[in-house]
């Protein structure tokens, strides 16, 4: 078995000639079993099958076997063993991540991390708390809670969604825009490389010694490492927050008003934006109290002590007043504020109610171009035929386009994907990125194509193969291969030349 | 804004062509504010200071887009203009550039609550060691695609690359801004601002020296006032603007407040970077950061000495770098310092991993000048 792991090298993972996993695994899994907890290794068929996608459903397969540890020492073991079988090696989170970059196959050993779930020490004075990868992003801030701190970072499947995926996809969420990414909020990992050499990067410290790996590691989608402890950064948590709603008659107002609310020197802790059709149909399923006759609504938050809270409400509404803003509510207490953000998080099941299936897409933009994009968008969705609702993380420029579809009418799930690169071909042409928070994993490989040239896609390839010389860990994804990117057709033109006339196309 | 001057790529690319043929060392040089600092370079210097101005800077979008060798003061000059800043305080001092300014990575007190250069660094363009143009990141707060290859360039001493173009995100100037000041002990000033760091309160500056604290808030009129009354209250005296002004600009030049300037060449300091909480290591001149900077004068652990060869790590430690060590941190011999040439030490995991991403970006060694203190 060979996977192509760059400009034409390729690994064979049958050096091992003693054992040949893939043609007999027994050896390797008596092996596993021996060094995991009695529960630990799951190899049947029927166990499989829970593991077969993670939160992009569209794309399953089957691992070859899934392995639970619940210690570091365990991970290590599993991965030496594997490393030792030329097998490849797929850590997994929580699998809800959007992307498919857990994505298993049929070759490779998918790494469970959701049992490596201790909180191993809250320092309420440094603010850091040390934990596991497992643990759920909600439970650091619930463990926090008593200090009067909390984990910023809060993607929408925060309930479910594990920090080690979080660490390996660098998440987002409606806070980033004040608070930042994961990258920002993570002080230190320690982990192992695909062979089972263990790393520390980073601490407790702001700054490493050395080059920042820890950023590298950041969003690496379990490409460069496994990791089995995580450092993060407590926040305190604010005293107060206060939403305010606006709606808007047409996209560019609402648009206009985000600029405008930024260029009044004003960073809210969450700045949302809906179209008609998503305020719609979040409306019909929650009854949020939003508007139907708008364009668009935003939604503006701030948080910080009373007096901070009051100050900015009332400079924000005052520039949604200024752009046109048609109604406007502001939360009166907790409750309402919960209310009026309930429909924004409840926006992608909404849609989900209204259509069969519906493909979400993960651009980012710089702002100004918002009204261009969504125009592009709705032109998209005239010439693909599917309908797109958009909601919009309007502070930091990342577009969550929902394209619906139907996966039982033949074709449409080709056109959606059709749609969808379409949609990140454009955020890409106005100077954005095919994806601000969820990743590249399967799913945008293709795009991947668009946005970086040849010799950057070969950097990626080489920096692969520092940290994972054997190609093992989580091969195939986050990067396309240049083949494909030729096969593709899609090869990016960067800076005005021709990309490499030298290389040969295969 | 500044007029194009993109021609000053190919002579870049060519001088880096040029020294990869021949087997020659290049090292990037602005302005030369920073050439005290890092490890004493080796090879050619490459004048930056053509490739310079503002490419794009739309102050809705928070963002804004530079040359390498575009002067720091004329950026900041030009962001001031529109109320908005960068948000990390880097060390202004006279000549720095932009390329220099991410190449060394340093940040001013801000750093401990709006985080530093790699925390604002949106992307790059740089020139790897075989002269290709590489472009990673972008101008937009959210991106996830590739590997995060440009905030390593914060504080990598330009060993992976020339820096061409760099992308920020900034942050509004702060509407009010005041500092306080209580008399206490570096042991019990650690423990306090820690403290206080974790309440909601709109702090912005977080520094020790000369047996006082000093608290900087930053923010809203209201926010800032209100925070003002909760902390009188606990004993915190008010600061005048002007010698506020003076110091947290000193602590952002490194121009040590409170002691005489004339003695900064003659006393050799260390920087040390800790766990904010950690223990006060002896000879303390000066914390920033809310504990996790910290300004050691050299005298009270003896003459650092370079030891060892530059390329021997862990051997070559000084005693102050051992402390760091078991504290959670590390330190380096700052400007001018005559242990300037010992190594970062690494542990031989990492130390592995930065051979090899040299070799990716730099097969040739073009950018292995010793800067970086890693070789």
């Amino acid at each position: 078995m060979a996977v192509a792991v760059g400009a034409g090298h390729r690994i064979d993972f049958r050096h091992n000639a003693v054992m040949d996993p893939l043609r007999d695994p027994a050896p390797l899994f008596a092996a596993l079993a021996g060094v995991l907890p009695p529960d630990g290794l799951l190899t049947a068929p029927e166990q499989l099958g829970p593991w077969e996608c993670d939160g992009l459903s569209l794309y399953r397969q089957r691992p070859l076997a899934v392995a639970l540890p619940e210690t570091a020492s365990q991970v290590q073991a599993v991965l030496r063993l594997c490393h030792g079988a030329g097998v490849p090696v797929i850590a997994r989170g929580a699998g809800t991540g959007l992307a498919g970059g857990a994505l298993p196959r049929d070759d490779a050993l998918l790494l469970s991390l959701a049992r490596l779930k201790r909180i191993l020490r809250i320092d309420p004075v440094a603010r850091v708390a040390v934990v596991e990868p497992g643990v759920r992003n909600a439970a650091i801030s619930e463990a926090a809670a008593p200090h009067g701190l909390y984990y910023a970072p809060d993607p929408s499947s925060q309930i479910a969604c594990s920090i080690g995926g979080n660490v390996a996809e660098n998440s987002g969420g409606v806070h980033c825009l004040k608070y930042g990414l994961t990258v920002h909020n993570v002080l230190g990992v320690r982990g192992f490389l695909a062979d089972g050499t263990p790393v520390r990067i980073g601490g407790e410290v702001p700054e490493d010694a050395g080059l920042d790996l820890l950023a590298l590691l950041t969003g690496s989608e379990g490409l460069l490492a496994v990791i089995t402890e995580v450092t993060v950064r407590l926040l305190p948590r604010p005293r107060h927050a206060q939403v305010v709603m606006a709606a808007f008659a047409s996209v560019d107002a609402a648009g206009d008003a985000v600029a405008g609310i930024i260029g009044a020197g004003i960073i809210p802790a969450g700045l949302e934006m809906m179209d008609a059709l998503a305020t719609r149909a979040v409306e019909d399923f929650v009854h949020a109290g939003y508007p139907l006759d708008a364009a668009a609504i935003l939604l503006a938050e701030s948080d910080g002590t009373a007096e901070e809270v009051a100050d900015e409400i009332a400079r924000i509404e005052s520039v949604c007043r200024r752009f046109g803003a048609t109604s406007l509510v502001t939360s009166q207490n907790e409750a309402q504020r919960l209310q009026l953000w309930a429909g924004r998080k409840a926006a992608f099941p909404a849609v989900g109610r209204i259509t069969p299936d519906y493909y979400c897409m993960d651009g980012t933009i710089p702002k100004k171009h918002l009204s261009a994009v969504l125009r592009r968008i709705g032109e998209l969705s005239k010439q693909h035929g599917l309908a797109c609702a958009n909601v919009f993380h309007a502070g930091d420029g990342n577009l969550h386009p929902l394209i619906f579809y139907d996966a039982n009418q033949p074709g449409d799930v080709e056109r959606a994907e059709a749609f969808g690169l379409d949609i990140l071909r454009a955020c890409v042409a106005v100077g954005g990125t095919i994806t601000g928070e969820h990743g590249v994993g399967v799913e945008k490989l293709d795009a991947m194509c668009v946005q970086f040239s040849t010799d950057e896609l070969a950097a990626f390839h080489a920096v692969k193969h520092a940290f994972d010389p054997a190609g093992l860990l989580n091969p195939g994804k986050a990067v396309p291969t240049l083949h494909r990117c030729a096969e593709v057709g899609a090869m990016h033109v960067h800076h005005g030349a021709l990309p490499h006339p030298e290389l040969p196309r295969f | 804004m500044t007029e194009t001057r993109e021609p000053a790529v190919a002579r870049l690319r060519d001088a880096v062509l040029a020294a990869a043929a021949s087997g020659g060392v290049l090292h990037a040089r602005g302005g030369g504010s920073k050439d005290g600092l890092g490890g004493t370079p080796r090879g050619e210097p490459l004048a930056t200071l053509e490739h310079a101005g503002i490419v794009d800077y739309d102050p809705a979008e928070l963002v804004v887009t530079v040359r390498a060798g575009t002067p720091l003061a004329e950026l900041q000059a030009e962001l001031a203009a529109h109320g908005q800043m960068l948000p990390f305080e880097p060390p202004d001092w006279p000549g720095a550039t932009v390329g220099g300014m991410v190449a060394c990575g340093l940040a001013g007190p801000r750093r401990a609550f709006v985080g530093g250069v790699r925390d604002a660094l949106l992307g790059v363009r740089l020139l790897d060691g075989q002269a290709r143009v590489l472009q990673f990141g972008g101008r937009v707060m959210k991106n996830v695609a590739g590997f995060d290859l440009f905030r390593p360039q914060a504080g990598a001493w330009g060993r992976l690359g020339l820096l061409l173009e760099l992308s920020f995100r900034l942050l509004p100037q702060p509407q009010a801004e005041r500092t306080l000041a209580l008399p206490m002990a570096a042991e019990a000033a650690i423990e306090q601002l820690n403290r206080l760091a974790g309440q909601p309160l709109p702090m912005s500056g977080a520094a020790w020296f000369d047996g006082q604290a000093l608290l900087r808030l930053s923010g809203s009129a209201v926010g800032v006032d209100a925070a003002c009354r909760q902390l009188a209250g606990e004993g915190w005296d008010a600061v005048d603007a002007v010698t506020a002004t003076a110091i947290w600009q000193a602590l952002r030049r490194q121009e040590l407040p409170g002691a005489d300037r004339s003695d900064k060449a003659a006393v050799p300091l260390w920087r040390l970077v800790l766990p904010g909480t950690a223990e006060p290591v002896p000879g303390t001149r000066c914390i920033d950061w809310c504990g996790a900077l910290r300004w050691i004068d050299d005298a009270a652990h003896g003459q650092g000495r370079p030891a060892g060869a530059a390329t021997s790590v862990g051997a070559s430690t000084h005693p102050l770098q051992r402390l760091a060590a078991s504290l959670g941190g590390h330190a380096t011999p700052w400007r001018d310092h005559p242990a300037r040439a010992l190594t970062v030490s690494l542990d031989p995991a990492r130390l592995l991993l930065h051979r090899r991403l040299f070799e990716v970006f730099d097969p040739h060694g073009v950018f292995a000048n010793g800067r970086l203190g890693i070789a």
